[in-house]
């Protein structure tokens, strides 16, 4: 065989591209395949091309970083090392009996034409998607995902109102609470369920971050900048309005989580952005058969090389873990390597990767630390009337998910799911698992999700023959 | 200050789409969400089982609640589509497909 | 869910039931299955008279519990494509009207009144009135509720317990014993294993299948609509890969399309030659669907024995134990009939039906194990 050994890519966020970079700079052919019109993810999100902007790094940070990958890439590109597959969203990659790959998407935003992709290795860089816990009113227009709201802004040039309310818990709220602020849009309160105190338990390994506290002091400055009043230790307890967001009420939490009485107050807003950590997208891996793991079970198992259980399959970045940008491009670089190495048949050798493996378990440390400080409050699943929608795509409310599991018998997310359709509509679950299992005691399990989104059945009709 | 502003952007020619029949301005490079949210609506679709209006949640095509129906094809993600000149945007109900 | 029926059917002869799962309600096949209630794939035979005495029970638990469970008699149609399939199919349905199947020939300028958005050009078909639906996971739920029996998920049997006499006395599970007089096999696939914890045989074997659906979609679909191939398909003993799709709308708003079957152990991963063969099959009962979503796929695994019918009642190589399992891809249009029985055997009450062909020792005596 003279065909050079080839990889696919799925993600091209920064742990897709540090693995596409560093594979193809080891002569390794790849195939990026990303379901956005520019390389980026989430992180970098770019404006789209047609809105001419000249000034993105307004809205980014680390874009020296940024600047490095994407013209490593390109420059790959230009030589046809690597193809980039733009607007190609997959819903599922298969193993052949020949110990080759199959990655099938689906094409263009409309997303109704097949398209697939060979190879002889996969590196899963699908990224991660944010986790809301419900609260009544959450399914009014006007309330987004905090990362949506800056999805919005970074990939489109649009903020979801003036007067903004950002609320949760989570290392996001500050840049979205910054970002929208610096775009023009009033930022009302930064509502942060979590104490300053619960920081600081994670002291030695946030210390151990320098990057980071300095990251923390400039947000602090914009905050201050922005005029945003920071209330920590609370939590949005309601959002109100008929058919679009007018208000949030805020109120306090004491120690144990629960509200201070007394301490509810109304704040007007027409957008509330709101998040409480991130899940890992692990839909094409499960297929695939690898193991799932990590402290909710819900994240890809990898070794010290990002290799999963499942021969030829890597993954890097949030999809094994929630770990932000700068872990998920140690990881993608790792990966990269053992890829290269890998597919000549040749064992890798850590040490030419030392500096990416420390950067690895440095992040690794301080992101179960954040992880531990930034818990949901307690008892948020009790502040749930019976008549809160619960699943958003079939409309099942608290109510209905509780006599589920309480007359009914349902111990499980899937359980619950059969008996009520929590799970069942168009998002299959992936915004409404964790608070299903927050309610029941359920353990929050990754959901099997043998098509990773939407297949047309003309598409699957016509899939090739092999 | 407004976001375009910041990131200096430079659009093409603006053009108009419309929404139930209403004119709508867009630039080119927007996604149907964004020209929506430009003009101060936010929702465009009403739910299938109790009729509540709803629009972009997630923001990048996870969620599925921004689904709305474009130049006659339903259940097409708001957040994810760009608009082109003359779009039909309507408020998608229910399912979106006709009842017969 | 035949565990669920046979607690509710012995509950109502008065007994005390206990019901011991390994794992939730309708966590085996019932949780992967449609919920078919039919009669119009069964050709004349034992499994056929189990059928019509389980869709009058279910009319009668459909009555009683009605939207709780999603009963929909919506009835069944079976087409044809070519004339030379339709002779088959009106031969088929005539040894059916013999043996007390509803069964109405329909022309082919008659299809679009039951089916507007059917295909053209089919030959004709046979409307099964009968045929019904319900939701299996909530009907396997709700009938245990009704039943009154007490409920162990997540206890997993490891043993049967015998008395001095030998008699199954009960079973050992690993959260402690559970004595009974009497023990119900309802494993379903797994009921080869809990016989042989009894120190009996039972070949139960798995049958995947795998199910697609849709997006949420009004009502295009009335009835359970499949092709007249479907039945050499139930009845084949072919472990390759075999799809004709059964069609049919739901309350809820997705279209299901199932399934596929092949015999490939418990092997859950994707197979996309299955949901291919079932999306083209669908499409080719409704070209509209070509556009549908697929919002997800599932398998499930259906327990077969060899010669296609379940095994229902006493063994008599346990004494105390009863088997009811083994309905294949029927299990939860067959679950009411199969509960009825096992109560009435429980009871030493005469049978509504023959158990002879149902005979768990069956494969003992002529040798009809081998797959």
């Amino acid at each position: 065989m003279t065909e050079r050994a080839h990889l696919a890519v799925v993600g091209a966020g920064p742990a897709g591209l540090a693995g596409a970079l560093a594979a193809a700079d080891r002569g390794v052919r790849v195939t990026l395949v990303d379901a956005a019109e520019q390389a980026g993810g989430q992180f970098y999100r770019q404006p789209a091309r047609a809105l001419g902007a000249r000034r993105p790094e307004a809205l980014h940070h680390q874009w020296r970083t940024w600047r490095r990958l994407r013209e490593g890439i390109e420059r790959h590109i230009a030589a046809g090392r690597i193809t980039h597959l733009t607007d190609h969203h997959v819903w599922a990659v298969q193993r052949a009996s020949d110990s080759s790959f199959t990655v099938y998407a689906l094409r263009g935003p409309a997303e109704e034409e097949g398209a697939t992709v060979r190879a002889d290795a996969v590196l899963l860089a699908t990224g991660g998607y944010e986790r809301v816990l419900p609260f009544p009113g959450w399914t009014l227009p006007g309330v987004v995902t905090a990362g949506g709201a800056q999805a919005m802004l970074k990939g489109a040039l649009v903020l979801p109102g003036r007067r903004v309310v950002v609320a949760g818990t989570g290392p996001l709220l500050l840049p979205v609470a910054t970002g929208l602020a610096a775009a023009g849009a009033r930022v009302a309160a930064l509502v942060e369920s979590a104490a300053p105190v619960a920081l600081l338990r994670g002291a030695p390994a946030l210390a151990a971050e320098p990057g980071k506290l300095a990251e923390g002091a400039w947000y602090a400055g914009q905050l201050m900048r922005h005029r945003i009043r920071t209330l920590s230790r609370h939590s949005v307890v309601e959002a109100h309005g008929t058919d679009r967001l007018t208000a949030v009420t805020v109120a306090a939490l004491r120690n144990d989580g629960r509200i201070r009485p007394g301490s509810a107050r109304r704040i007007s807003c027409d957008t509330l952005a709101v998040g409480h950590g991130m899940l890992p997208h692990t839909d094409l891996a499960e297929t695939l058969g690898c193991t799932l793991s990590g402290p909710t079970g819900t994240a890809v198992r990898v070794d010290d090389e990002q290799r999963t259980d499942v021969p030829g399959v890597w993954a890097a970045g949030e999809t094994t873990g929630i770990g932000g940008a700068a872990l998920a491009l140690a990881e993608g670089h790792i990966a990269g390597r053992s890829i290269a190495a890998r597919l000549r048949g040749v064992a890798p050798d850590p040490r030419s990767w030392a500096a990416s493996a420390r950067a690895r378990a440095r992040l690794r440390r301080f992101f179960a630390a954040l992880e531990a400080a930034y818990a949901p409050p307690a008892g948020w699943a009790d502040r749930l009337t019976d008549d809160t929608v619960v699943c958003r795509c079939e409309e099942v409310t608290a109510g209905a998910v509780r006599t589920a599991a309480r007359s009914l018998g349902a111990g499980d997310l899937r359980t619950v799911k059969l008996f009520t359709r929590a799970g069942m509509g168009w998002c299959q679950g992936r915004m409404c698992a964790p608070a299903v299992a927050g309610l029941t005691g359920c353990p929050l399990t990754a959901g099997r999700r043998p098509f990773a989104r939407p297949v047309p059945l003309g598409v699957l009709a016509a899939l090739p023959d092999d | 200050m407004n976001p375009l502003e910041l990131a200096r952007s430079r659009p093409g020619e603006a053009f108009t789409v419309t929404f139930d029949d209403r004119p709508v301005p867009a630039v080119p490079g927007q996604t149907v969400a964004a020209v929506l949210w430009a003009a101060g609506v936010t929702a465009w679709r009403s739910t299938r089982g109790a009729g509540r209006p709803r629009g972009v949640f997630c923001g990048i095509g996870v969620c599925f609640d921004c689904l709305v129906t474009v130049n006659g094809r339903p259940n097409q993600r708001a957040c994810l589509v760009p608009v082109r000149p003359g779009d039909a945007i309507r408020t998608q109900e229910g399912t979106g497909h006709d009842d017969d | 869910m035949v565990g669920a029926a046979c607690a509710l059917y012995a509950a109502r002869a008065g007994l005390d039931v206990r019901v011991v799962d390994r794992g939730p309600v309708a966590g085996g096949t019932t949780g992967a299955g449609e919920g078919n209630l039919l009669v119009s794939d069964k050709e004349p035979g034992p499994e056929l008279d189990l059928a019509l005495l389980s869709a009058r029970l279910w009319s009668r638990l459909g009555d009683e519990l009605g939207t709780a469970v999603e009963y929909e008699p919506k009835g069944g149609l079976v087409v044809a494509a070519a004339p030379e399939g339709l002779t088959a199919l009106h031969a088929f349905a005539d040894g059916q009207r013999h043996a007390g199947v509803e069964a109405h020939p329909v022309d082919a300028d008659q299809l679009p009144f039951l089916e507007p958005h059917l295909a053209t050009g089919m030959a004709g078909g046979v409307h099964y009135p009968q045929d019904a639906q319900v939701m299996p996971a909530l009907a396997a739920a709700r009938l245990l509720r009704v039943s009154g029996a007490r409920l162990h998920t997540g206890w997993t049997v490891t043993g049967l317990l015998r008395g001095p006499d030998g008699a199954a006395a009960g079973v050992r599970t690993d959260r402690g014993d559970l004595h009974a007089p009497a023990v119900v096999n309802a494993a379903g696939t797994w009921g080869g294993e809990l016989a042989a914890l009894a120190g009996v045989r039972l070949p139960v074997l798995p049958r995947r299948g795998f199910v697609l659906v849709t997006e949420p979609l009004p009502r295009m679909v009335r009835h359970k609509v499949y092709a007249a191939d479907y039945m050499a398909d139930v009845a084949s003993d072919s472990a390759a890969l075999r799809t004709s799709p059964v069609v049919e709308g739901t309350a809820a708003g997705p279209v299901l399309i199932g399934a596929s079957r092949e015999r490939v152990g418990f092997d859950r991963s994707l197979s996309l030659a299955a949901v291919r063969a079932l999306a083209a099959g669908a499409i080719g009962l409704f070209p509209f669907l070509e556009r549908v979503r697929a919002l997800r796929t599932y398998a499930g695994f259906r327990p077969y024995l060899p010669d296609h019918l379940p095994a229902i009642g006493p063994d008599p190589r346990a004494p105390g134990l009863f088997h009811a399992c083994g309905h294949e891809g029927a299990g939860i249009g067959l679950a009411t009939g199969t509960g009825q029985l096992i109560a009435q055997t429980l009871t030493g009450k005469a049978p509504d039906l023959d158990l002879t062909p149902f005979r768990p020792e069956r494969f003992d005596t002529d040798g009809g194990d081998t797959p």
